[in-house]
This record gives structure tokens, C-alpha cells and sequence, in this order.
């Protein structure tokens, strides 16, 4: 089976190795940005477009929330399955975020089997991938 | 019945040494909560028995399964996902021709736990319900804890990680402090009571659907038998058993049929045996 991609993109070198080793795990390639302009230029530059995006909010250039809306306003893109993970834990920040078009919300802190679950709910995994 | 502390200290030093897991003081009901079901599959009164007899004479094999019962993940909400699509797809869609007189359904969660079983239903139900009807979730644990913890319906981020479309989590729950707490237009339609399943079941109003998932595993055959018997005369004749994945009546108890619904199987009690008969064959 070809494995699916993934982009994680977050400016801490700490959490993408996280995030890039679960989703390894599941059988994604993943390519690495450290904020939101710098995923849109690797896109820019891709002919296949990564499955998933696993998104920070806070991030220098382009924060998450304004990467979601530019990917979302791209036709090429459509196909993108948009995840934020993030320390932005208000309601309406959720909101906001699920209204530019990210399709699920992982709250920072999370543990490796929440974020399975998440991914499982958008049908990027098989359910109980985790059990 | 509450763990002494001696007892918890027994339960926290195995946990830390086989696990790595350090229990905190004031977990001392989740341990009791999570060691019900385990001192009950190896044929103990209770959990202090159990421990006690575990002090007298270790036993490997036990204090595996103390182990894996405090090491298990929390509870997940929406948790194996088709038992709540079948509802939605199958279960409700029928329960709405057949109560159209009194557009009222209620469900049982049968150990509920900390109630991620019973919210999850409640949203299920206000999703899927035509406008006009009414429905109620009534919760049920062995635990003391576990029903007040349910009750106050408040969640950590960590919990509402599990499971929960965000959709939902900003649609059902509203912000308390560092926590999340499920909205009062959804948590009035959901009550919880202490109540032991195996034991003899107060008289209530019967359910249109049963959850009573991942609880037989515990029990030995008899006792399965009577937790199956207790649930069939509260369920309506049309009604609905949902078990865990792992779990039947086929076998314990042939007054239930299991039937298809949607991608997972339900159980209804035959048609033309009396409610809660026990069938010899």
C-alpha cells in the first residue's frame, strides 16, 4: 500500500518529532515545516498533495489559522485533511479554526492515542488502530 | 466499601514497580472503581478481600490483572464508534415509527463509569431525534465516585482529546476553569444513580436501548446469566441490548436473539418468551 502523506507543521523541533513519530507509525510519509509560509512554499513545490496537515496556531510568518484559511481558498488543495494542534484551548478559538475550514482540533497537551483517534474520527486510520 | 490506605499504598508500590505508574493520593477511588471487576473475575466478595488475600499470598497472575485494570487507557468518548452509528442508522430511525404516540426514548448506560458513554449518548440522541421529541439517558455505576465524578459532567482537555469530534466539544460542552463541562440543555436529559447490576435491580421505568458494554467480561457465567436477566425485565420487548465487542448472550442466557445492526450486532429478547423468563433447553 502507498503510504499516505502527512505535513507537520509547527515551530517547535521538539513537536514535530512527536507528531512525526506517530503518524510514521501509521504509515505516513511526513515532510516537516516550522511555520505556516514555509508549509505553503513546500506545497507550492509538490506535485502529489500530503493527505493531512497537522497544524500549531502559534507559529512566526504565518500562523496556523491564516495557513488553513490559504490552503482552503487554493482549489488544488481541497483534498487536505486539516488538523490543528495546539495550546489554544478557548471555545472560540475552536470556532474560529473550524470555521477557516480545519477539519478536527487536538488540544495540546495529548497523548499519542487521542491524536489516533482524532485521526481515526476523519477516517485516516482504522478505528482502534490504537487498542 | 473504601480502599484503607494501607491497601492503596499495596496497590500504588506494584503499580510503580511492574508500570512505572505512579498512582497519586486521591486516586484511591479510580483504584477501587478499576478493581471491582477484577477481584470480582477471580471469585472475590470485593476488593479488599482480593487485596488482602493478594498481601497473604502473592500471585503473579493477579497482580497482572491489577496492572492492566489501572493501566488501560480512560475512557473514550463515542467509544468503538458502531454501537453509536447504529443507533443513528438503525436503532433510532426505528424507535421513531414505533414511539410515535409518545415521541419520548430512553437509554440505559449501564456502568457508566466517569459518563463518556452516557453524554455520548445524550449527543447521539440530540442529533438524531425529530424535533418534538423528548428522550432520557439514565447512567448507572457500582461506584460511589464514579456516579458523583459523572454527575458534575466536568472533563479535563486531556478527556476531551478522546474521541470527540471538535464539532461537538464546542457544540455540547462549554468552558470551566482549566476544564470542560457538558452544557445544562444536555445534561438535564442525563441522570446518574449508584446501582450494582448483579444485584437484585430497583423497579424503573423500562429503556428502549440497553448499553451495557464491557461488563460481562468480569463476571463469571452465573453472574453474567443474572446481570443479563436483571437488564431483559428492563428493556421493552422491542428494545435494544448493546454489548461490548467481546461479549454475547449466545450461550448464557437464550432469551436473547442477536440480531444486525448497521456494521455491529445488537440483542433483543425473543418475541413470545415472557420478559425475563429463564429458558431451559
Amino acid at each position: 500500500m502507498t503510504p499516505m502523506r502527512a505535513m507537520v507543521i509547527d515551530d517547535s523541533r521538539a513537536m514535530r518529532m512527536i507528531l512525526k513519530r506517530i503518524v510514521t507509525k501509521l504509515n505516513f510519509d511526513a515532510v516537516e515545516a516550522g511555520d505556516g509560509q514555509e508549509a505553503l512554499d513546500l506545497l507550492a513545490d509538490m506535485t502529489e498533495v500530503p493527505e493531512l496537515a497537522l497544524i500549531d496556531w502559534n507559529m512566526p510568518n504565518m500562523n496556523g489559522l491564516e495557513f488553513v484559511t490559504n490552503v482552503r481558498a487554493d482549489p488544488r488543495l481541497r483534498e487536505m485533511t486539516l488538523v490543528m494542534v495546539t495550546t489554544e484551548s478557548e471555545q472560540s478559538q475552536i470556532v474560529r479554526a473550524l470555521a477557516a475550514g480545519a477539519h478536527e482540533y487536538v488540544i495540546k497537551p495529548f497523548t499519542e492515542g487521542a491524536m489516533i483517534e482524532k485521526l481515526a474520527l476523519l477516517g485516516l486510520v482504522p478505528t482502534g488502530a490504537n487498542s | 466499601m473504601t480502599l484503607s490506605q494501607s491497601e492503596f499504598a499495596f496497590v500504588s508500590t506494584l503499580v510503580r514497580k511492574e508500570a512505572s505508574i505512579v498512582l497519586a493520593p486521591g486516586k484511591e477511588y479510580l483504584v477501587e472503581a478499576r478493581l471491582i471487576p477484577v477481584a470480582r473475575s477471580v471469585g472475590a466478595a470485593n476488593v479488599n478481600e482480593f487485596l488482602a488475600e493478594l498481601q497473604r499470598r502473592p500471585d503473579p497472575a493477579h497482580q497482572r490483572k491489577i496492572i492492566d485494570a489501572l493501566t488501560t487507557n480512560e475512557t473514550s468518548w463515542f467509544r468503538d464508534r458502531e454501537p453509536f452509528a447504529a443507533l443513528t442508522d438503525v436503532v433510532l430511525p426505528e424507535l421513531v415509527k414505533s414511539r410515535s404516540a409518545a415521541r419520548k426514548v430512553r437509554v440505559w448506560s449501564a456502568a457508566s463509569s466517569s459518563g463518556q458513554e452516557a453524554y455520548s449518548l445524550a449527543i447521539t440522541l440530540q442529533e438524531t431525534l425529530p424535533g418534538g421529541w423528548s428522550y432520557e439517558i439514565m447512567g448507572t455505576d457500582i461506584s460511589t465516585e464514579m456516579v458523583k465524578r459523572a454527575e458534575t459532567a466536568e472533563y479535563s482537555q486531556v478527556e476531551v482529546n478522546r474521541g470527540l469530534p471538535a464539532s461537538q466539544l464546542v457544540q455540547y460542552f462549554e468552558r470551566a476553569g482549566a476544564h470542560w463541562r457538558i452544557t445544562s440543555q444536555l445534561r438535564k436529559n442525563v441522570s446518574f444513580r449508584l446501582m450494582n447490576l448483579t444485584a437484585p435491580l430497583p423497579s424503573m421505568q423500562p429503556f428502549d436501548v440497553i448499553f451495557l458494554r464491557n461488563v460481562l467480561i468480569y463476571f463469571d457465567v452465573a453472574t453474567k446469566r443474572t446481570v443479563l436477566q436483571n437488564a431483559a425485565k428492563l428493556l421493552r420487548p422491542d428494545g435494544w441490548l448493546f454489548l461490548g465487542a467481546a461479549e454475547t448472550t449466545i450461550g448464557i442466557d437464550d432469551n436473547y436473539e442477536r440480531v444486525a445492526a448497521g456494521r455491529t450486532s445488537a440483542y433483543r429478547v425473543r418475541t413470545g418468551v415472557p420478559v425475563g423468563a429463564s429458558r431451559r433447553g
